[in-house]
């Protein structure tokens, strides 16, 4: 079979893959005070490899990304639930959180929360768990 | 909100002409005879339209509440890369799949060049 000529939408995707994965930073920093989080940017972010499994073909994406996503979504999971046993082991009850006010060089007075921890877990288990299914439908073998 | 006239107006005006391009595409949709000409008023007026609508929402809220939303700024950017990327994705699959022109089509010359291949 002769090989289409699809330059087009491999150039732009380049482009527009940087704008999602941007986005979806953006969607998971914004997650605690404005509408976002977790769950919505790892979607985005993994909207933005499926882009990039439908424009390039999906071994050399995986071989450009090495991540076993059964794996990553483990992980989410397991950092979430440390999250919440880190509660616990400061005499507070399961999955409490805390924040505070830090100085810090660049971005000067900033909120951290241990939230954020708990989000990058929900983050990683959206992201390994959406691309898990999109991969097993996907492939042949 | 102070209701300054000058600062509403222009993003009011934006938006009124996106909505004009956005109606204008609709109707080229319905009325254009084949696949071809209707994406060609689908995609450009459409990308129009919504990139007036957003430019007009961006202005309103940059003027009024001195906001910078840097989520309408991306959403501009990527409205103007991908929508026409979108239709000729669309429109190529369309004449791969042996889609035929309007009757009254004079030329086709990408027959030439893909027989050729």
């Amino acid at each position: 079979m002769r090989k289409p000529n699809d330059v087009i939408i491999r150039g732009v995707t380049k482009v527009v893959v940087v704008i999602i994965f941007t986005f979806a930073i953006n969607l998971f920093i914004s997650g605690h005070h404005y509408p976002g989080g977790g769950f919505i940017g790892g979607l985005a972010f993994s909207s933005g490899i499926i882009l990039l499994f439908l424009t390039f073909d999906m071994e050399s994406v995986r071989k450009n990304i090495p991540v076993d996503f059964k794996v990553l979504a483990a992980i989410g999971v397991l950092i979430a639930v440390l999250t919440g046993v880190g509660g616990m082991l400061l005499d507070a009850p399961f999955l409490s959180q805390s924040f505070g006010y830090f100085e810090l060089p660049i971005f000067g007075k900033t909120e951290l929360a241990t939230a954020v921890l708990f989000d990058v877990g929900v983050a990683l288990a959206v992201i390994g768990t959406s691309l898990m299914i999109i991969m097993s439908i996907g492939d042949d073998r | 909100m102070n209701g300054s006239i000058p600062s509403e107006f222009l993003p009011v005006l934006l938006i009124l002409i996106g909505t004009v391009f956005s109606f204008l595409s609709a109707v080229g949709l319905i009325r254009l005879p084949d696949v071809y000409t209707r994406a060609h008023a689908a995609s450009k007026s459409a990308t129009l339209g919504v990139l007036f609508a957003l430019v007009g929402t961006f202005l309103y809220f940059l003027w009024e509440e001195g906001y910078f939303s840097i989520r309408l700024f991306l959403g501009i950017f990527f409205v103007f890369l991908t929508a026409p990327v979108a239709a000729h994705v669309i429109l190529r699959s369309a004449y791969r799949a042996n889609v035929e022109l309007a009757e009254q089509s004079v030329q086709d010359d990408l027959k030439e060049v893909l027989k050729k291949e």
